[in-house]
């Protein structure tokens, strides 16, 4: 103990006891090990995947060359964009509906708005199958109106987590702060863009990189509303692990972790870190 | 002023009902231009209520508001020719401060260059010029303060609300907070209507005070007439502190009066009051109205013989209780009456506190212009 031990341990001083860091440390092994594993296959010089044969990064340059994996991850990319704009913006309104009137059925409204979230996905993907049928969906639009059906099943479950996080945002909002814009001459829209907005700025950050996210990597209902020229890429991933799991697939999902730590660092910049702890 | 004072708010038969609670109760009453006009009462008399219905937050259930002659039903609070500062003064805080004080002006489509001297003027105004490029969450609570005053008062409202202005600052910056609003309304000359419940506030800032209780106004009267001819029991209770006696009109002539108050002795006025006679009356007498006297020497009985006759004015007790506030020195007295009273006297030399302690008995008089006789 004398290494630690320079200074006793304060009390409160959870970091410094050694079982709170053996625990922290297990932990992170638990969540993390699997995915580093992962992107060190990737670099695996084996057809086969399962023991390491040395360094390679050819899989990735057959990752990038397999055109219909890039098509899948353009499908990802495009359905996650247009879904994560529709849930922001549905999402918001909905959330300060909620938060700012009161009108017959309000809990009604309230409880079903997060029902996307509670319902089993395999019940939402049936579901969709089931509607797109009986609505008669078409299935032979060009790109990328192809992807409606994708995109719509996304915004369904994926507009109730904005709602939550604008909701949770608004419960710290000073009604004062309304009533001074309108007391300025403000009309209800610029009180909206000028002092409710920049409020939820941190929340729209926060519940746009969750639809985005949730959306990019959706499989289970994605699997039910794709047709055979709407792959995306986790359920194109998930038909190559069918044949073998080879470099190649851990090269195309190193570059999807990849690209989402980015896009979430860029959201946590520009944001600057503590706005997005403020909503939690 | 050599005209008569015109009222630019007239408040008329306003009542306002959230549900079955009535918070405003036919309320009527006029507010001149150019005053500085205190609504004081207690918290939930519904003084704030008032305040958002002249601001057009709140719409009145019964009654109609004119500001400067114009019926304001209808109008929003966004074409209101008022503004208001609020309690939690309500800054942007994802603005500037310049921004701000801007905001009003650029939806009034004010013009650039006019909106930077208008901001650095009213920044000027606060004392807060060169703080215009700071963010609100670097600013002191009392700095913020002067940003929601400098982001009204750029509009050039006609009437300034102000929403217990100083509720949230600490003691020593309150009291200069209210010599600087009133020397503020003085200089930009504009009717200032401010809602509080602390009535040092009111009486240290206000050109008239309106005292609220219960959703009705208990009295409207400057502030020394507030003070001394309080109207009622409230208000003699709720502005500064008093003792309340009840007694029994004896005598009420145009020129003298007195009242009978079991407990404490007679007491003599020596103005009428147009009271039934031998109604039940009430006496307030503020402590700091009440000589003390070391008993025995006759001084109190001689004191208060000056004015009014034998047996009148005067009392006996014993010390029951002390505080020592520095500039004064505060006394719970039980009169050989049975009734308790409180006296004040000033320290008004280093040593006046160790003139009297506890259980010491004292005989103490008042003048026959302290007490004031209310009939409710």
């Amino acid at each position: 103990m004398a290494l630690f031990a320079r200074t006793p341990v304060a009390p409160l001083e959870y970091s410094r006891t050694l079982w709170m860091r053996l625990w922290v440390g297990a932990v992170m092994v638990f969540l993390y090990a699997p995915l580093v594993v992962l992107m060190i296959f990737s670099f695996n010089d084996s057809k086969r995947n399962v023991v390491w044969r040395g360094f390679t990064t050819k899989y990735y340059e057959k990752a990038l060359g397999n055109d219909q994996l890039v098509e899948a991850l353009i499908n990802s990319l495009t359905i996650a964009a247009f879904a994560t704009l529709a849930s922001l913006v549905l999402g918001t309104l909905a959330a300060v509906m909620l938060w700012r009137f009161r009108f017959p059925w309000k809990g009604a409204i309230d409880g079903t708005i997060s029902l996307p979230i509670i319902v089993p996905e395999i019940c939402l993907g049936v579901a969709f199958l089931m509607f797109f049928a009986a609505v008669g969906w078409p299935t032979d639009l060009v790109w990328p109106f192809n992807l409606g059906a994708i995109t719509i099943a996304h915004i369904t479950f994926c507009f109730p987590f904005v709602t939550m996080v604008v909701r949770s945002r608004l419960a710290s909002f000073n009604r004062e702060q309304e009533e001074a814009a309108k007391d300025l001459g403000a009309s209800e829209a610029q009180v909206f863009r000028d002092v409710l907005v920049p409020h939820i700025k941190p929340a729209l950050v926060a519940g746009a990189l969750l639809a985005f996210t949730l959306s990019l990597d959706d499989f289970v209902i994605t699997y039910f509303t794709s047709g055979p020229d709407t792959i995306t890429f986790p359920v194109k991933v998930y038909s190559m692990v069918r044949f073998s799991v080879t470099p190649e697939v851990n090269a195309a999902s190193t570059l999807l972790i990849i690209l989402t730590v980015i896009l979430t660092f860029i959201a946590l910049k520009a944001q600057g870190v503590k706005a997005i702890a403020e909503t939690h | 002023m050599t005209e008569p004072a015109k009222p630019i708010i007239q408040i008329q038969n306003v009542s306002k009902r959230f549900g079955k609670v009535t918070a405003v109760d036919n309320v009527s009453l006029d507010i001149n231009a150019g005053e500085f006009f205190v609504l004081l009462g207690p918290s939930g008399c519904g003084k704030t209520t008032l305040l958002r219905m002249i601001a057009g937050f709140e719409l009145p259930t019964e009654g109609r508001i004119l500001i400067d002659g114009q019926d304001m039903a209808g109008i929003p609070p966004n074409k209101r020719p008022v503004n208001m500062v609020f309690q939690s003064y309500a800054v942007f805080p994802h603005m500037s401060v310049a921004d701000n004080v801007a905001y009003g002006l650029k939806i009034a489509g004010v013009k650039g260059g006019e909106i930077k001297d208008r901001v650095a003027e009213a920044l000027e105004l606060v004392k807060l010029g060169g703080f215009g490029e700071r963010m609100p969450d670097q600013m002191s609570g009392g700095q913020r303060q002067r940003v929601a005053l400098a982001r009204s008062l750029v509009m050039r409202p006609k009437v300034l609300l102000l929403d217990e202005p100083l509720s949230a600052l600490d003691a020593k910056l309150r009291a200069q907070m209210q010599f600087e609003l009133s020397e503020l309304q003085e200089k930009v000359g504009i009717t200032f209507v401010t809602v509080t419940h602390d009535q040092d506030e009111a009486l240290s800032m206000a050109c008239r005070i309106g005292v609220i209780n219960k959703g009705e106004v208990a009295q409207l009267a400057t502030p020394s007439d507030l003070y001394e001819y309080p109207a009622n029991r409230f208000v003699a209770d709720f502005v500064g502190s008093v003792n309340i006696f009840e007694g029994k009109l004896t005598l009420d002539e145009p020129d003298k009066a007195a009242v009978d108050c079991p407990g404490v002795g007679k007491i003599y006025l020596n103005h009428g009051v147009t009271g039934p006679h031998g109604a039940d009356v009430w006496i307030a007498l503020r402590p700091e109205k009440i000589y003390l006297h070391v008993p025995g020497e006759g001084k109190a009985v001689k004191a208060a013989a000056q004015d009014a006759p034998d047996g009148y004015n005067f009392a006996r007790g014993k010390i029951k209780g002390m505080s020592y506030l520095g500039d004064i020195t505060l006394f719970e007295i039980e009169l050989d009456g049975g009734a308790r009273i409180r006296v004040s006297r000033p320290n008004l030399s280093r040593h006046d506190q160790e003139d009297f302690t506890w259980d010491d008995r004292v005989s103490m008089h008042w003048r026959a212009d302290s007490p004031v006789v209310l009939l409710g």
